[in-house]
């Protein structure tokens, strides 16, 4: 831990005294399925796909909470009990297509990034494999809150914890996932670390789960915006006392005010990024990516400002620009671990063509020794 | 070693040990995949790959009803949409996430064997993806458009229609998984080509899919008619019809699934006997051989039994005599994942890595200059009088543990009392003399790796830990020690001291 930006951060840092030395292992001695550069395309594209159905299951559930709750707190609030069901709603589908399609990233960067992927996961072992049990867990409290709605009417508050304990595992999940991809980027630390724990307090683990949970409500705000928006969906057949813009006005402002909020949390995110790997390049990528940011969010603002009943005119091009920062953010996560890994990656290489030359020694030698001729060699 | 240097022949790049070993010592690093894989595997032959498809037959059952009685149609059709909630909310979380699991397990417990599968199996592993995708799609829709699809029959039948096409998706996904199962089992050709084809063309496979196709499908129908149980009280005017239904497709599936069983043991002596050296293990293979053939026909006469009686006496078919179909069907399967376990080992990737995560054509090298050189997560990168026990443990974590413990399940001090000197305290020269061969006694264990001085060293901590047991953590509690001949100093670039 010798950098000093995550001092600046995480005064755990000090706590380690004698820095050990960097482990260099070898690869696997199989060849690599696809080009490089096909599995990072593969790798990008499928993670985004990936978080965002996570982002929605976690905004989902957070904001199902808040709704049923508020819903509770005063007898004029009860239709946002209503409007709790509609967001669980959604929550069923996103939830399984966020499980099912992380499998593609996954299977991914276990081919493209093995000896450092396998490496962070065994150092974090324990956690990481508590992922299985603690998401089953939520998921059937998912669905047990999903489905008891009617049931369990005259007893709100322990209808209100099925969910919340969905949450509260939600919320500790991707904190897992963050601590293990953040170490497998940095072998220097590998010596170090005792335990997920001790990984968890790297430098840059709590900005980027900051940075993520502020995403999710915002991708959450614009995703139930499209969904309570369409024609298909009726409104005003459900709902009595709300009216849709007034909802829709709630989904908008959410997804600004999280957005606004990630003009913080996102420099605080790349600042706390240790900086051997940062470059000039990255840079631009994130700024390129906050430029469409902020452009979405005028667009929002002005949404927002605009008549009421020509809210919704410049959804599409909102999400399109947010798609946009969306990509040069995950390009920019690529370019990042790419850098990071670098002088690693090119280690094991070489490392891995040594033995390719050794072993070709030694047979060589066997040959030699077969032959009469292989004394110089052997020796 | 003259026929250890030939074996090295074979090889480009010799494999070290690159990755920090993550150990359980009380449940063990098998028993963490077993349980998940077991659980999975459970779901997807009971709850998916056999049950949709006996599913969509009931909801067609309650289709073709509708014409004639609607009021029955509806109740048939509502069995089924109470049989799919069921099969939906159990695929969609414990299914989908102990499929997960199996990744997240085997990379933890053998990185090297998955790491290495990964790398043939990418293709395969991603089109299943693809599959896994819209099977889970289409089981969302499936469910979730049930309701709606009362409205009309017209609705109704492109509803079944589409149950129709997930349990072709369903059953794909299956036809992908045992390619990779049975690769493990016996690669065939793969060894000496590496060819994504001759992967998946290996010998086990279309026994393997034969065997478990027709018992996913007596699992699903067995499950289905153990819900029909629960959510048809008696007096329901369509109860007997459904268990008489659901009591013919097991029926129907009962001799399929009998020969499949069948021939896939009929297969297993010929991947099976190369992997047995003495003739010890060859009787042992007999006895346990031939207890499948009762395990076989026990199970197939208890589904008849209980299923012909749904078919013929479906009023006085009592739950209990559901259940037990189910956990028949359970054991038989449990046998043969039991069986997959058994050809399997010694090796992980047959003939091409030990259970150990060492390659076969590595051996020679190991057996020469140790294991530990070529570690780069260890303490002691050579064994010495002064690190002996602390080298022995790292010798027992490289050698032996993935599959043994110290303290817990499988206990390596257990099984060495057992084998060498039972009632009697273990023995130095005992395990010596043991160690080295007990490949050969037991058809299952992979030779040890290492060299005289390691295996001194293993043996001191074998006997230490006989005396003063203790509970080995893995690199997940307390992290790794990075072994100086493969580590660089921090801030320093390119000073490697000198690499294997």
């Amino acid at each position: 831990m010798y950098y000093p930006e995550s001092i600046i951060f995480f005064p755990f840092s000090l706590l380690s005294s004698a820095v050990p030395p960097i482990p260099a292992p070898g690869d696997i001695p199989l060849p690599s399925p696809l080009p490089e550069g096909v599995l990072v395309f593969l790798l990008v594209v499928s993670f985004l796909l990936h978080i965002l159905f996570v982002n929605l299951m976690l905004g989902g559930s957070i904001l199902t909470l808040w709704a049923e709750i508020k819903g509770t707190k005063n007898p004029k609030n009860k239709e946002y009990d209503l409007l709790a069901k509609e967001i669980a709603n959604t929550i069923t589908v996103n939830k399984s297509l966020a499980v099912v399609i992380g499998v593609a990233p996954l299977l991914t960067i276990n081919t493209l990034y093995t000896i450092f992927f396998y490496s962070a996961n065994a150092l974090t072992g324990t956690l990481w494999i508590s992922i299985v049990p603690l998401v089953t867990i939520a998921f059937l409290l998912l669905y047990f809150h999903k489905y008891s709605w009617e049931k369990y009417k005259d007893k709100k508050r322990f209808h209100i914890w099925i969910n919340g304990i969905a949450v509260v595992f939600f919320l500790f999940v991707p904190f897992i996932f963050l601590t293990n991809i953040n170490l497998m980027l940095f072998p220097e630390e590998w010596g170090s670390v005792k335990g997920f724990f001790s990984a968890m307090m790297l430098a840059n683990v709590f900005p980027r789960y900051l940075h993520f949970l502020c995403a999710s409500l915002a991708v959450t705000g614009l995703f139930l915006f499209w969904y309570m928006k369409r024609k298909r969906f009726p409104f005003e057949s459900k709902f009595k006392d709300f009216s849709r813009t007034e909802v829709l006005k709630k989904w908008y402002k959410l997804a600004l005010g999280a957005s606004l909020l990630q003009l913080g949390l996102g420099p605080l995110n790349f600042f706390t990024l240790p900086w051997h790997a940062v470059s000039w390049g990255l840079a631009i990528i994130f700024i390129v990516g906050i430029v469409f940011a902020l452009l979405a969010m005028f667009l929002l603002w002005r949404e927002l400002k605009g008549p009421e009943e020509k809210l919704g005119k410049w959804f599409y091009p909102v999400a399109i620009a947010l798609t946009i920062t969306v990509l040069f953010m995950g390009t920019g996560r690529h370019v990042y671990r790419a850098a990071a890994l670098k002088p690693h990656k090119e280690r094991i290489q070489q490392k891995t063509e040594d033995r390719r030359q050794k072993t070709a020694l030694l047979i060589k030698s066997f040959c030699g020794c077969f032959t009469g001729s292989g004394d110089k060699e052997r020796s | 070693m003259f026929y250890n240097y030939i074996y090295l022949l074979k090889t480009e790049v010799f494999k070290a040990m690159d990755f920090p070993i993550f150990h359980l010592d009380f449940m063990g690093n098998r028993m963490l995949i077993a349980i998940i894989a077991i659980v999975h595997v459970i779901i997807n032959h009971a709850l998916a790959v056999g049950f949709i498809p006996v599913v969509t037959l009931l909801e067609y059952r309650g289709y073709r009803e509708r014409k004639i009685n609607p009021g029955a149609g509806l109740k048939w059709d509502e069995l089924a949409r109470k049989m799919m909630f069921v099969g939906f909310v159990l695929t969609t979380s414990i299914g989908a996430l102990t499929g997960v699991g199996i990744w997240f397990s085997a990379s933890l417990v053998n990185p090297d064997a998955i790491g290495s599968l990964i790398r043939v199996f990418y293709g395969a592993w991603f089109s299943e993806w693809i599959i896994f995708v819209l099977e889970i799609v289409f089981i969302m829709i499936y469910f979730l458009k049930w309701k709606k699809s009362n409205e009309s029959l017209q609705t109704k039948k492109r509803h079944i229609l589409f149950g129709a096409g997930l349990s072709v998706f369903s059953y794909c996904t299956m036809i992908i998984i045992v390619a990779i199962l049975s690769f493990m089992m016996d690669p065939g050709n793969w060894l000496s080509d590496h060819s994504f084809l001759s992967g998946v063309a290996n010998p086990l496979y279309i026994p393997q899919l034969y065997f478990r196709t027709p018992l996913a499908m007596m699992m699903g129908g067995a499950f289905a008619l153990f819900l029909t149980m629960i959510f048809l009280k008696k007096g329901n005017e369509i109860r007997e019809k459904a268990i008489s239904f659901i009591s013919l497709w097991l029926l129907i599936w009962t001799p399929v699934t009998a020969v499949g069983a069948l021939l896939y043991r009929a297969t297993i002596p010929d991947a099976m006997m190369g992997n047995l050296p003495t003739a010890i293990a060859t009787m042992a293979f007999i006895n346990w051989y031939d207890s499948l053939l009762l395990i076989i026909l026990g199970a197939v006469i208890v589904s008849v039994l209980a299923a012909l009686w749904g078919f013929l006496k479906p009023k006085k078919l009592p739950r209990a005599a559901l259940v037990i179909p189910i956990i028949v069907m359970c054991i038989l399967l449990g046998s043969f994942e039991r069986v997959r376990e058994f050809i399997r080992k010694p090796f992980v990737i047959g003939e091409y890595m030990y259970a150990n995560g060492l390659r076969v054509e590595d051996y020679p090298l190991y057996k020469k200059n140790g294991v530990l050189p070529y570690a780069t997560y260890v303490s002691t990168p050579r064994v010495t009088e002064k690190n002996k026990l602390e080298a022995g443990e790292n010798v027992f974590m490289i050698a032996c543990s993935r599959c043994h413990t110290v303290t817990g399940i499988n206990s390596v001090v257990r099984k060495f009392r057992q084998r060498t000197a039972p009632g009697e305290d273990l023995s130095e020269e005992a395990l010596k003399n043991y160690i080295p061969k007990m490949h050969k006694v037991w058809y299952y264990m992979p030779p040890f790796p290492g060299n005289e001085a390691e295996l001194d060293a293993l043996t001191a901590f074998i006997l230490q830990m006989d005396k003063n047991p203790k509970y080995i953590r893995g690199a997940q509690t307390q992290g790794v020690k990075i072994s100086p001949t493969h580590s660089r100093e921090p801030n320093v670039k390119n000073t490697d001291k000198k690499g294997s």
